[in-house]
């Protein structure tokens, strides 16, 4: 991916299975958002392919892609503030209803049963994530560790194959990381995907993740699984810190 | 079922209070043609302020082009009832005279309608690419198009404008379009495709990550809000039975804009109260003659000091009634560990 004459990311082999879980990590400015926004369609990768499920995906617009099967969280949160808890779920969900304009106006029988059905996969997703108590809150007054679960919970709602979850323990103190770990794996085992998570927060990268893939300059320069990686010279050198 | 027995109601009632108005339900209880025309307008800018607000209250385009798509329903009805009125009329002469007017309104409206929504879709595709003040400029841009275009054309008189068309709208129809786009909007708004555009609105580049296309909804809901607009317009132009392009200016958009404005971007009713408070405050502050604008633009700086997100906000009439949930019951209880 190259912006102008600055090579964002460049030489990356990622290659995901179901029910694995993955971690991104490297100093800032080492490329992991672009890698997130080149796989879910924000940006045109400027060479490379991506694959998912045999298919190419570059080129495809970020809502179709989703629709394919990928979904993601923003490190910079994205919800729809002025709606409540429950409807950022449900306008996830519409992408897997039949639900359309002419449905809305004719209010068919259909339309109620699937309205009722994506009310109820709704709540339990909520649930799933703890946020049933603030079903009917507007998303911008919850607090901010909140807003991160919901951001979660709103993508698991387009049904993915691949979770992607950018920073999602920033700025959550160690106890709520550590829900956020026990959360993660739980997801991860009921819904058998792929998680690939970009994190600063070395307890939860090393703590959930199966395979490390290190970004430095937009070029991996690691790839293991964790205890591997925090003894590799390279990576303690460019990210990790000695001592 | 519900919606069947309110429809009827809904008719029932607006064709006694039709009645009612001119005179014929209670002989010697009748209202002057003055506030009768009033009345009338305020009707027609409900549809054109509820359906704007579909595309700017809800999906958070800013268009203001709004008076040219009614200009294209205005004048496409009016130049069909004139050109075929007879021979719909004809082909409907068994039936009673009122019989044949209300089919050939219900077909020029149709048309008006499509040919409005045709204009939105094409306006719409490449201009709702653009965001914020970009796309209020090109929407204004094309509603200036319309109308210079429309201008131009000399079988719908040009300069002249166009008369001749039969008086075909009234109270009853107006009031009819009126309570179907209220009723059309509130369900768009309040499904699974109304939650998307509302999502749109609130953050685009989520929403589309979150599998929502963005683009063909917002052209969706610009299609719909147009040929709104466009039955507007010929209710419109079968009431006044005159059309000049003047009338389709872009101070018309921005008095639509205006009426959402104040009556709250976001809010149905809002919409409906703004449309009728516009109305009511621009012929109430006749008598003031030349201090008449000044008075106006004041009275709307004070709504907008005291709210500025509109009288009603983003929220409908009904939920102010509603005892405040929030404020009233407990905290929510803290996250469990």
């Amino acid at each position: 991916m190259r912006f102008g004459g600055l090579l964002a990311v460049n030489e990356l082999d990622l290659s995901l299975e179901p029910g694995q879980l993955y971690g991104l990590i490297g100093p800032n400015g080492a490329g992991k958002t672009t890698v997130f926004n080149v796989i879910t369609g924000v940006y045109r990768p400027t060479a490379g392919d991506i694959r998912f499920k045999e298919h190419s995906i570059v080129g495809e617009r970020s809502g179709k892609i989703t629709r394919r099967g990928i979904a993601r969280t923003f490190q910079n949160i994205r919800l729809f503030g002025e709606m409540t808890v429950l409807e950022n779920v449900k306008v996830a969900a519409h992408c897997r209803q039949t639900a359309d304009l002419a449905s809305a106006v004719f209010r068919t029988p259909a339309h109620h049963t699937e309205e009722e059905r994506v009310d109820r996969q709704s709540r339990e997703l909520l649930e799933i994530f703890h946020l049933e108590p603030y079903a009917n809150e507007k998303a911008k007054n919850l607090p901010y560790g909140s807003q991160r679960r919901l951001e979660i919970a709103r993508a698991m709602a387009t049904l993915p194959r691949l979770l992607l979850l950018d920073e999602p323990a920033a700025g959550m103190n160690p106890q709520e990381a550590r829900q956020l770990m026990d959360l993660i794996r739980w997801v991860r085992d009921h819904f058998d995907m792929a998680i690939l998570l970009v994190e600063h927060n070395m307890k939860v990268v090393m703590g959930v993740c199966e395979t490390v893939h290190v970004l430095d300059y937009g070029a991996t320069i690691a790839v293991g699984p964790p205890a591997e990686i925090q003894r590799n010279p390279k990576v303690i050198e460019a990210y990790l810190g000695g001592a | 079922m519900r919606a069947l027995v309110r429809s009827v109601v809904l008719v029932a009632v607006l064709v006694l209070l039709n009645a009612l108005l001119v005179g014929k339900l209670v002989p010697g209880v009748s209202i002057s043609p003055y506030f009768l025309q009033i009345l009338n307008l305020a009707g027609i800018n409900i549809i054109l302020a509820v359906s704007l607000n579909l595309i700017n209250g809800f999906t958070g385009q800013f268009s203001i082009g709004h008076a040219g798509f009614m200009a294209i329903g205005a004048y496409v009805s009016a130049f069909l009832s004139i050109t075929f009125g007879e021979s719909i009329r004809s082909a409907f002469s068994f039936a009673p005279a009122t019989v044949q007017d209300s089919v050939l309104l219900l077909v020029v409206l149709a048309a008006g309608a499509i040919a409005a929504a045709i204009a939105g879709f094409l306006v719409g595709v490449p201009s709702l690419r653009l965001r914020g003040d970009y796309l209020a400029i090109v929407t204004l841009g094309f509603g200036e198009i319309i109308r210079v275009f429309i201008l131009n054309i000399d079988a719908v008189g040009g300069a002249r404008g166009l008369g001749g068309m039969p008086r075909l709208a009234n109270f009853f129809w107006i009031y009819l379009f009126a309570a179907a786009t209220v009723a059309m909007v509130t369900r768009i708004v309040n499904s699974s495709f109304g939650r998307t555009l509302i999502a749109i609105r609130e953050d685009e580049i989520a929403a589309e990550a979150m599998g929502v296309n963005t683009t063909r909804h917002k052209v969706l809901s610009f299609v719909v809000s147009s040929a709104m607009a466009g039955v507007a317009g010929g209710l419109f132009a079968h009431y006044l039975m005159y059309l000049h392009t003047n009338s389709f200016t872009f101070i018309k958009s921005f008095e639509i804009i205006i009426m959402i404005v104040i009556g709250g971007l976001g809010s149905i009713t809002g919409s409906v109260l703004g449309a009728v408070l516009y109305i009511v405050l621009t012929e109430g502050l006749r008598e003031f003659a030349q201090y008449r604008m000044v008075l106006f633009s004041l009275l709307l700086v004070v709504i907008m000091i005291v709210r500025p997100g509109g009288i009603l906000g983003h929220r409908e009439l009904w939920t102010f009634f509603r005892r405040r949930r929030a404020a009233e019951a407990p905290a929510p209880p803290a996250v469990p560990g």
